[in-house]
């Protein structure tokens, strides 16, 4: 187990105040000038040396996509824009840290703003979240007032503010390119790219997008060194992670782990195990709606990182773990979570508005077993023309968990199909095509 | 994206009350003078906590206050679900019955708001409540939950059961304001039970707020601290700011 020495998020639960004097005491805002002093290229060299990737979803190097930034600050001002927009189900860390820990957060935008020659920073947090939003409001507002933000932040003699924003229950406002069409005013629809926000992103201007957990952790990586950081987990897996573990498990919760441990040890050694012991296990949702599952055999001996995930055609993530024990209708479960997706496309690409519509309509009936066999594969080969053929990855995560059922339980599918037709034998030639 | 229609009854005029215009200046503020769209958003959910819910004149005066054409507000309003574009219960009850929650019981739940108020979409004939299925609300480790809107907030309730459900409903009814959060015994997203982590007593005493050396300081700064010149194209001398950045600790101070 992660020793709490080595935890950054030290208010996760909020047993303690989140106010400034108390973050301070926790280590908040330590030695933050100095930080600065050290200039920019040193600030995004450590966070690259620190193999941070980002924790929102994609797993891109955070120090890299810093180094993206023009750097020489033209006509048009530079942006940091985080990324709060927690939408992916399964997925609720970023919510413990802004209500409870965020002077990380905020201290973190200073830094990674003073990188990129950002003075000004937007925070786009759901709209749902109106409590997190209020006590994010009052901790900036105490930054303000202690004069660690603002004009000449931290006696730096850099000037900075932040301001958060909201959104109004978009999940595609979490997609980037759509987080800035929303923060100027529009329908969250994505953008196509390029240009990258990094040349064109909010009002025109160059714009980084990074998530809460990536920005929150950049000064603790910084006070306590990247080689300590990166000595946490494994090579190109580094660090550590908030993990969000819900489901089937006796006690689901946050935990921040290290990187790359195993999944068994994370559900066991946290969440009181899986309900009904591990051997009742049937499946996993290792990163949040998005990724295909993964089967119990899978599991056994999996661990939890960006590289190992996606060696098993899954993915990290947000790292948000959906326990799935043997008394799931996994195919029932999967529908639930296409319906999620055909709710949330933005309409924009026709395979994906389209697409997510049919698949969930057909997932419904092969939860109900009214179905032809041969189905299966034309919604395999659906997925597959909606994967990849889209603006932005809405179409992706709609189409993986599907392609992940049929990888792993398409018996099910098939089992629910024979067993309709056995209590039903004069439908058995009734195709129903797709509305 | 769901179907989502104008209310065929709609108030002849809307005005911001003096607390609201406060609310909206505040947000104007956060925006480049020529920038000022950006506000669509929180002015529209402004005059939803004005009123409840979101009408063709409030959508009108949103419009001509940022100076745009009433049809782009339109459409961010019919584009983003958590705008009411017609009238609501006093309570607004929103189940999230995403795969998180449909694991640990959501189902249940919708039945007892289903028996209690009515089908999804219904508000009850006192008026006192809407409730509706939404899409996941990013706390799914207190799955099942839902958050209730009224005029004093927007509320999660979190780790709930039928039982518990139904009691929140009776608790709402009589008018009273349950503490919203986990409706067990737990503190926010924490396991059940004793704490594992974040025990270490050292974490909270103040060690944490001594100064410190960065690891890793450039050369040319360690310098700066000798006495010498600054780094150059550092942005300011890094000894001016000693103090401010190592604030003195204070013992045990852990509120």
């Amino acid at each position: 187990m992660l020793e709490d020495k080595d935890r950054i998020f030290t208010n996760l639960y909020g047993r303690h105040d989140p106010g400034l004097e108390a973050a301070r005491q926790r280590g908040a805002w330590n030695g933050t000038a100095d930080i600065l002093s050290c200039g920019r290229d040193w600030i995004i060299d450590q966070v690259k040396a620190s193999g941070l990737r980002g924790r929102g979803g994609a797993g891109f190097p955070t120090g890299l996509k810093w180094s993206f930034m023009p750097k020489e600050v033209g006509a048009r001002p530079h942006y940091l824009v985080v990324n709060a927009d927690e939408s992916e189900p399964g997925t609720c860390k970023d919510r413990e840290m802004m209500r409870h820990d965020p002077h990380l957060l905020i201290e973190g935008c200073l830094v990674a703003s003073f990188a990129m020659q950002a003075h000004a920073c937007y925070i786009y947090i759901r709209g749902e979240y109106v409590d997190e939003r209020l006590a994010l409001e009052k901790a900036i507002a105490e930054a303000y007032q202690a004069g660690l933000v603002g004009k000449n932040a931290c006696g730096s003699g850099y000037d900075f503010d932040i301001y958060v924003h909201h959104g109004a229950g978009a999940y595609i406002c979490g997609e980037e390119t759509a987080l800035l069409e929303s923060l100027e005013g529009k329908k969250g629809q994505p953008r196509l790219k390029p240009p990258f926000p990094a040349n064109a992103g909010l009002y025109g201007c160059p714009t980084t997008v990074n998530n809460v957990e990536s920005i929150a952790v950049a000064p603790t990586i910084i006070r306590r060194g990247a080689e300590w950081f990166a000595g946490i987990g494994r090579e190109r897996n580094t660090g550590t992670k908030v993990f969000c573990i819900s489901g089937h498990v006796n006690k689901p919760c946050n935990v921040e782990e290290a990187m790359s441990i195993p999944l068994k040890e994370l559900i066991e050694t946290h969440c009181g195990g899986v309900r009904g012991g591990w051997d009742n296990l049937k499946a996993v949702i290792p990163g949040g709606s998005s990724v295909p599952l993964i089967p119990k055999e899978i599991c056994d001996d999996q661990i939890m990182d960006f590289d190992s995930l996606q060696k098993v055609k899954s993915g990290l993530g947000t790292a948000a773990v959906i326990v799935m024990d043997k008394s799931t209708d996994v195919v029932r479960a999967i529908a639930r979570i296409s319906y999620f997706y055909k709710h949330e496309s933005c309409g924009q690409c026709t395979p994906c508005r389209e697409g997510t519509g049919w698949m969930w309509r057909v997932l419904e009936r092969m939860a109900r077993g009214e179905a032809e066999m041969s189905e299966i594969d034309t919604l395999l080969d659906v997925a597959g023309q909606v994967e990849g053929h889209t603006i932005c990855a809405l179409g992706d995560a709609a189409a993986w968990p599907i392609q992940g059922l049929i990888r792993h339980f398409r018996h099910e599918i098939e089992d629910r199909i024979t067993s309709y037709r056995a209590s039903k034998p004069h439908v058995a030639a009734a195709a129903v095509a797709a509305e | 994206m769901s179907g989502r229609h104008l209310a065929e009854v709609q108030p002849d005029s809307f005005a911001f009350t003096e607390a609201s215009t406060k609310d909206v200046d505040f947000w104007l503020a956060k925006y480049p003078q020529e920038r000022k769209r950006s506000a669509v958003i929180p002015m529209l959910w402004i005059a939803q906590k004005q009123e409840g819910w979101v009408s063709v004149p409030a959508m009108e005066r949103i419009a001509e206050q940022l100076d745009m054409a009433y049809i782009r507000v339109l459409e961010v309003a019919t584009f983003y679900t958590m705008f009411n574009l017609t009238p609501v219960g006093e309570h607004l009850i929103q189940l999230c019955g995403t795969t998180p929650c449909m694991l640990r019981g959501s189902e249940a739940l919708k039945d007892v708001l289903a028996e209690r108020i009515g089908p999804k979409g219904a508000t009850s004939a006192d008026g006192k409540f809407t409730w509706m299925e939404v899409e996941c609300l990013g706390a799914c480790c207190n799955a099942p939950m839902i958050q209730i809107s009224n005029a004093e907030g927007d509320h999660y309730f979190e780790d709930l059961t039928p039982e518990s459900l139904g009691q929140l409903l009776d608790a709402f009814q009589r008018g009273e304001t349950p503490a919203a959060g986990p409706q067990i015994a737990r503190q926010t997203s924490a396991p059940e039970g004793d704490p594992i982590t974040l025990t270490d007593a050292t974490l909270f005493d103040g060690s944490r707020a001594k100064p410190i050396q960065l690891p890793n300081r450039p050369a040319p700064a360690a310098a700066a601290d000798d006495g010498g010149d600054p780094t150059p194209g550092k942005p300011f001398d890094s000894r001016d700011n000693q103090a401010a950045a190592t604030e003195t600790p204070k013992d045990k101070k852990d509120a």
